[in-house]
Parts: structure tokens; C-alpha cells; sequence
């Protein structure tokens, strides 16, 4: 059954020529390749669990983890001389909080893990910065306001969350990570944390929060992606 | 007197260096999109995301036609080498990297296509294109970098890069590296 493969004689253009290992090396790449789109995240998964006790590879990767997406042609600079966040809508008390205001606020922190729809994954991020309903007790919702409308200074991105998810416990507006002031690429000075929803939820560089009486489609919704961004239960997931 | 000995054709030095440029420009324009750091350098994202998928576009379509309107039957006659990891005109690391280099350029397209359609329908979306388009990065690296050493760096064998860009290579040497081919 077994042809030698390095015969001393002449390898002619003949018959007993060496089995095609060249053809099988190029297939079982591409065949490989193409199935870990089925299996490649949970052998991944696995591997960082088994290979690492932090539960993760991302220190031996440049990205950390992450992946910076932005949709216009250049990344918001932040000037905390002139930066606001206007909270406003159906709100009985309009706010303009500078970044000192903002960072006054009843301070929390939290440790979550950071899902893209795109399939990665960050775990174990730690988050600080203000709770929705530390900022909803200053600037006071109407009966009438039922979702935020979430607008980044990166023009013109601009996504929805109910009043139910803004509230949820580990929902915040975050401008520190990982215990340093938010950097420019997360969304320098604050950001939307909601880790329950996939990451385009979670709209950095923001500018204005306005109180709505619904919840409308944001910039990736009208792409096609869901409102309630569930993770693992959205978006054909 | 040096003489020389035909190593390349026409057709297969243009595949490779089409393959390269594509490859580079592709490299360069997704370190940009995907390392934060050059992100933010760069910034301008929607214009880099379009270079790169038309840049990969247009990378597997000129390879596709310098195949077409070159000299088919003499890379038919290539691949078929290449079909047994056995030395011959090539060694076999020099057929393993091609093999492989091959193959990354298809998964290469097919991740691509899927995270451009992924993101216009979800039906195109799956958890894990984004680790195998990366995972091919990082093992297209690690084979340029060897690719690389070997054809521009290492004193031994660099004359290869005559080879690939003039197409002859000095007969001493063919025969000192290639036996089953040139001995």
C-alpha cells in the first residue's frame, strides 16, 4: 500500500510518481480554514481558557482585544476646556455638564466583559464612571420620556436605548477603563457602557443625551442591525 | 564568466509581484484598520476600509488575469510541480509556502467577502470570520517573514531574488541548490 515517496531512482514524468502531498497540504488548508467558521470561536475560547488563567490571550496580541471602528473621516478630539454633555429632551432641568461636573457625579465601577457584533470579544474590561440614574436624579425625565437618544460627536452617529435598558445594574456612561481616563479611540471623554447589547450600542464620543418618547433606529440599525442588540440573541445570533 | 539559466518565466514573475503589491498594500491598509494605535494615526477609517476591499478585490481579479492572458500551460505545468512535496525546480519548503500562500490568498478572500456582506446582511454573519481573517494574518507573517530572510537577507540564498526579478539565476548556483533540477 505504501508507495515510497523519496526514491533514489529517477522521478520521471512516469507512474511511480510520489503521492500528491503538495495537492492534500493545499486543500486541507483551504477545507480547514473554511470550517472554522463553524468551530474557530469555541476552539479559540478554549485555548485562551486552557493556555492562560487570566482567561485570556489578548496581552499576546497588539489590539488587546480590541478593534477601533469609527464611521466618518476623522476620530472626535476631546477639549475638556470647551467639552459639554447636554442632557436634554423631555427632561424637567436641561444640564450642560463639563468634564469636572461629569466626573462630580456619584462615581461606580464595574468589571465587564466587551462583545462586538462583528464576533470579538474583550473580557474583563473595568469600567468607572456615572450611573443613568445618578444623572436622570439632576436633570429629572418627564412621564413622557421612555428612551434615550444617544449622540456622538462622531457626526452622524447616533443610536437609541429605552429607559428599561439605560437603568439596567450594569449600565453606565464610563470615562475611565481599565483605571486610566477613557482614551481618544473608546470614545474620549465618555462613552456608553451597556454590556448586555453588542458594542455599536455602546456609542462612544458622546455629546448630547436627549430624552425621547421612543426609541428610534440608530446609525447601525439603519444598516440593518437590531434595536435591542442582545448579545447572543440578536443580529442572526 | 557567470552564465546563466532561465528560472522564472515571464508569467510567473508577474504573478508574484502582483501577489506582493496586492499582499503589501492589503497588509498595510488592515495594520491600519485593525491595530488601535494606527487607527487613530490615520484616522480617515471608511477610506482605508474601501482601499482594502477594493485593493483585495482587485488582488485575487489581476492575479486571476495575469493567469488567464499569461502563459497558462507553463503554470499548469508549475502547479502540477507543485503538487508533490518532493524537490524538484523548487525545494519543498519553497513549495509549502507557495501551497500555503495559496491558500491564505482564498480564505483571505472568502473571510473578506463575508465581513463586507456580513456587515449588509446577517445571513453573511458568523461569529468566528473575524478570528479566521486575522489568524491568517498572523501565519501570513510568520511566512513572509521567512519568505523574506531567505530571498533578500541570508548570504546563501539571496541570489534567488535574481531569479524573480530578472528571471536567471548563475548556473553554479542552480546547481549547487536545485540538483533535481538543474544537475
Amino acid at each position: 500500500m505504501n508507495r515510497s515517496v523519496h526514491s533514489t531512482e529517477e522521478q520521471g514524468m512516469t507512474d511511480s510518481q510520489p503521492r500528491r502531498y503538495g495537492r492534500g497540504l493545499f486543500l486541507a488548508t483551504v477545507a480547514g480554514g473554511l470550517s472554522s467558521l463553524v468551530w474557530g470561536r469555541t476552539v479559540w475560547s478554549r485555548a485562551s481558557v486552557a493556555l492562560s488563567p487570566a482567561e485570556q490571550l489578548v496581552p499576546f496580541v497588539p489590539t488587546s482585544g480590541w478593534r477601533i471602528y469609527t464611521v466618518s473621516g476623522s476620530m472626535p478630539t476631546f477639549d475638556p476646556a470647551t467639552w459639554r454633555l447636554h442632557v436634554g429632551g423631555l427632561v424637567e432641568n436641561e444640564l450642560d455638564l463639563d468634564y469636572a461636573k461629569l466626573r462630580a457625579l456619584p462615581r461606580a465601577s464595574q468589571v465587564s466583559d466587551f462583545h462586538c457584533v462583528t464576533g470579538w470579544t474583550v473580557r474583563n474590561v473595568r469600567w468607572t464612571g456615572v450611573r443613568l440614574a445618578d444623572v436622570f436624579a439632576q436633570a429629572r425625565p418627564t412621564q413622557q420620556a421612555h428612551a434615550l437618544q444617544l449622540t456622538s460627536a462622531e457626526v452622524p452617529y447616533v443610536d437609541y436605548v429605552t429607559m428599561k435598558q439605560a437603568l439596567l445594574h450594569d449600565v453606565m456612561l464610563a470615562y475611565e477603563m481599565d483605571g486610566k481616563p477613557l482614551a481618544r479611540e473608546h470614545g474620549a471623554p465618555v462613552r456608553l457602557v451597556i454590556p448586555e447589547m453588542y458594542g455599536y450600542k455602546n456609542v462612544k464620543w458622546l455629546s448630547r443625551i436627549d430624552l425621547v418618547s421612543e426609541a428610534e433606529s440608530g446609525y447601525w440599525e439603519n444598516l440593518g442591525y437590531d434595536r435591542d442588540a442582545w448579545v447572543g440573541h440578536s443580529n442572526g445570533y | 564568466m557567470t552564465r546563466w539559466v532561465r528560472r522564472f518565466s515571464r508569467t510567473e514573475r508577474m504573478l508574484h509581484w502582483v501577489n506582493a503589491t496586492g499582499f503589501l498594500l492589503l497588509l498595510a491598509t488592515g495594520l491600519v484598520l485593525y491595530l488601535p494605535r494606527l487607527s487613530v494615526l490615520v484616522g480617515r477609517r471608511p477610506l482605508v476600509k474601501d482601499v482594502h476591499f477594493w485593493g483585495g478585490v482587485g488582488w485575487i481579479s489581476a492575479l486571476a488575469l495575469v493567469a488567464l492572458l499569461g502563459d497558462r500551460r507553463g503554470l499548469l505545468r508549475t502547479a502540477k510541480d507543485l503538487e508533490r512535496l518532493t524537490p524538484s525546480r523548487f525545494n519543498v519548503g519553497q513549495k509549502v509556502n507557495a501551497l500555503l500562500s495559496a491558500a491564505f490568498a482564498l480564505l483571505f478572500l472568502a473571510s473578506g467577502l463575508l465581513l463586507w456582506f456580513g456587515e449588509r446582511d446577517t445571513r453573511f454573519r458568523f461569529a468566528s470570520t473575524v478570528l479566521l481573517h486575522d489568524g491568517l494574518l498572523y501565519a501570513s507573517l510568520v511566512l513572509l517573514a521567512g519568505h523574506l530572510y531567505l530571498a533578500v537577507i541570508h548570504p546563501a540564498t539571496r541570489h534567488s531574488l535574481r531569479g524573480m526579478t530578472t528571471g536567471k539565476v548563475s548556473e553554479e548556483w542552480a546547481r549547487r541548490h536545485y540538483p533535481d533540477w538543474f544537475g
